[in-house]
């Protein structure tokens, strides 16, 4: 029978030969990840269930990233709701408050390989389908399933491939792609569905990039994102894991599968407008909007690619007085790197503030709040209505290079257009 | 199950439902106290035990917190309708032991203040005050059978004994 990856990937984690879209499957995870936020939750459901000892403490990752070090007494609690755990459950993997934003250091750390089931009590566990595993986020409730049994039920979700062709314009990045197709299909476009990013642009990206399309499958509704594997996954994972991996592929003829074309030759640089992810418009329709902060890092857009990108805008530029910068590289690793190739001296120079790599004012509970009225230009994935503080804050989405240019001129701004 | 309706619109996401800063909490009264003030601090007040809420289409997008579902447990909440739902709500919200009922077009039919009932084995809602009844989606046998035994972990429980 012709199926797509995801039809694989499921069937092989139940035991079986053949899965199709519909179905409901009993699947073995691979990797169960969960962080300091929904964590806690978790060991308390997985406490009622009163299993006394987790399936398997090696498939378990838990990673301190959401609100690190602990900014409030709650927070310190949770950390110490963790801590116990890992001890009490003899977890291999754990990450404590040093090491970065879980959707980075899973991969980096080699924990994501192909053709394998990966869940984290985080939305954008779909990230990881970039290396061209099954990753989905679920609930603490789940999760507590999962400590205890090492299964899940999934429906098996019907694929949208995504068939980007086309060469990416001066500026026009990854990010600037997903925000277009989300524009294009709305908030609910992939719902339940598997979404899968191929053609000749995608081929050329690099492994960071495909992170980028597959960690906002799920603001369209997606169940995951996938890149099918090829020689720069495989690189990627082979440098860093040595578990053993299964390559699959989708079969062009499956019939769960749905296409649609994109075309990128054109494309402008996208930003998406408060309060919805799907309210997208090209940079040319929002440049001029004022800015009081600008937000680069999180697990969308704080890679060291990112960071480069935002660099060689800003160096010998300044901050605009009336716009306050924060960058935060995505992990310890991308934070190294940035150091020893002196993109930290060209932030700092230029009057942003560097913090340790957590997920900062993404979701508003740590650092960079913004107040009511005030305006946030940020590289995440998320603009919802109160998302990084006050309410009645107003968060605009875009790529680093269009962070950059409009931190130094204090608007929204289209680097495209001016010489620095 | 009988109560009345607050309806709210589409794309009703859980940063609106449960404000990222209250996650620190896991206690569901407490977080009820916070329940969609997103866009009506002051909802907590209005809303009574038995109570239904009505959402558009995508209800429950974005972030994966169970607190959400928790929040409208803690407030009393005993169904959320929606024209469709965002997928990690779904599964949250019947492992929590929240009902969730699929009933699209149903937001053109119902108010706020609506009175109405809900037949969970019929799949019917009913409006009291006309009588008029509207279908929802029946969920699959296992999920019931989840939501009958008060969510997954009571459920999980009594399949590992
Ligand atoms: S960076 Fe933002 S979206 Fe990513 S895991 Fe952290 S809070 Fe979630």
């Amino acid at each position: 029978m012709s199926m797509t990856m995801a039809e694989k990937i499921l069937a092989k984690s139940a035991g079986k030969k053949e899965s199709e879209a519909g179905e409901i499957v009993m699947a073995n995870i691979d990797v169960a990840m969960t962080h300091d936020l929904t964590g806690p939750l978790s060991v308390e459901s997985f406490e009622k269930i009163g299993t006394p000892k987790v399936w398997d403490p090696e498939k378990i990752v838990i990673v301190f990233d959401h609100q690190v070090p602990a900014d409030s007494l709650d927070a310190a609690n949770n950390h110490l709701v963790m801590r116990q755990f890992v001890k009490e459950q003899k977890i291999k993997n754990f990450y404590d408050v040093r090491e970065g934003v879980c959707h980075q250091v899973l991969p980096e750390k080699g924990h994501i390989v192909p053709g394998e089931v990966v869940v984290g009590t985080d939305s954008h566990t779909c990230t990881h389908g970039a290396l061209g595993a099954f990753s989905t986020g679920i609930g603490s409730t789940d999760m507590a399933m999962v400590f205890s049994t090492g299964q899940l039920w999934f429906k098996v979700p019907e694929t949208i491939r995504f068939e980007i062709e086309g060469t990416l314009g001066n500026y026009v990045s990854a990010k600037d792609v997903v925000l277009n197709i989300i524009g294009q299909i709305g908030a609910d476009g992939a719902t339940y569905k598997a979404c899968e990013f191929v053609g000749s642009t995608v081929k050329e990206m690099n492994v960071s990039d495909r992170m980028v399309l597959c960690n906002m499958a799920i603001e369209m509704g997606g169940k995951t994102g996938l890149v099918e594997p090829d020689e720069k996954t495989l690189q990627y994972v082979n440098a860093r894991s040595n578990k053993s991996y299964e390559v699959m592929k989708t079969d062009l003829d499956a019939p769960s599968l749905e296409t649609m074309h994109i075309d990128v030759n054109e494309l402008e640089p996208q930003i998406a407008c408060p309060h919805h992810v799907d309210n997208v418009k090209p940079v040319s329709d929002v440049d001029g909007i004022e800015i009081d902060q600008v937000f680069l890092g999180s697990c969308t857009n704080g890679r060291i690619s990112d960071l480069r990108d935002a660099a060689k805008i800003l160096k010998g530029n300044h901050v605009s007085d009336s716009v306050r910068m924060l960058v935060i590289p995505a992990s310890r690793e991308v934070y190294t790197k940035a150091l020893d190739e002196g993109l930290m001296n060209t932030f700092v120079d230029a009057g942003a503030l560097v913090t340790n790599p957590c997920c900062g004012p993404c979701l508003g509970g740590h650092v960079g709040l913004i107040g009511p009225g005030e305006v946030s230009l940020s590289t995440s994935n998320r603009n919802f209505r109160g998302r990084q503080g006050s309410p009645e804050g107003e968060v605009y989405l875009s790529s680093a290079s269009v962070a950059a240019a409009s931190a130094i001129i204090g608007k929204i701004t289209d680097p495209r257009n001016i010489k620095f | 199950m009988e109560g009345n309706v607050w309806k709210f619109g589409d794309d009703i996401d859980t940063d609106i439902i449960i404000p990222g800063r209250y996650l620190v909490v896991i206690d569901p009264k407490e977080l009820a106290k916070h329940v969609m003030e997103g866009l009506d601090p002051d909802f907590h007040n209005k809303i009574n035990e038995g109570d239904f809420i009505l959402g558009g289409k995508n209800f429950g997008c974005g972030s994966s917190r169970e607190h959400a579902p928790l929040a409208f447990k803690g407030a009393g909440v005993s169904a959320v309708i929606a024209e469709s739902f965002a997928r990690i709500f779904y599964r949250n919200s019947i492992n929590v032991g929240i009902p969730l009922l699929e009933a699209p077009g149903i937001s053109k039919h119902l108010e706020t203040g609506d009175k109405i009932e809900v037949d969970m084995d019929k799949g019917v809602i009913r409006k009291l005050e006309t009588g008029e009844e509207y279908k929802f989606q029946k969920l699959p046998e296992f999920m019931l059978e989840i939501l009958d035994k008060g969510g997954l972990i009571p459920y999980v429980k009594e399949q590992m004994e």
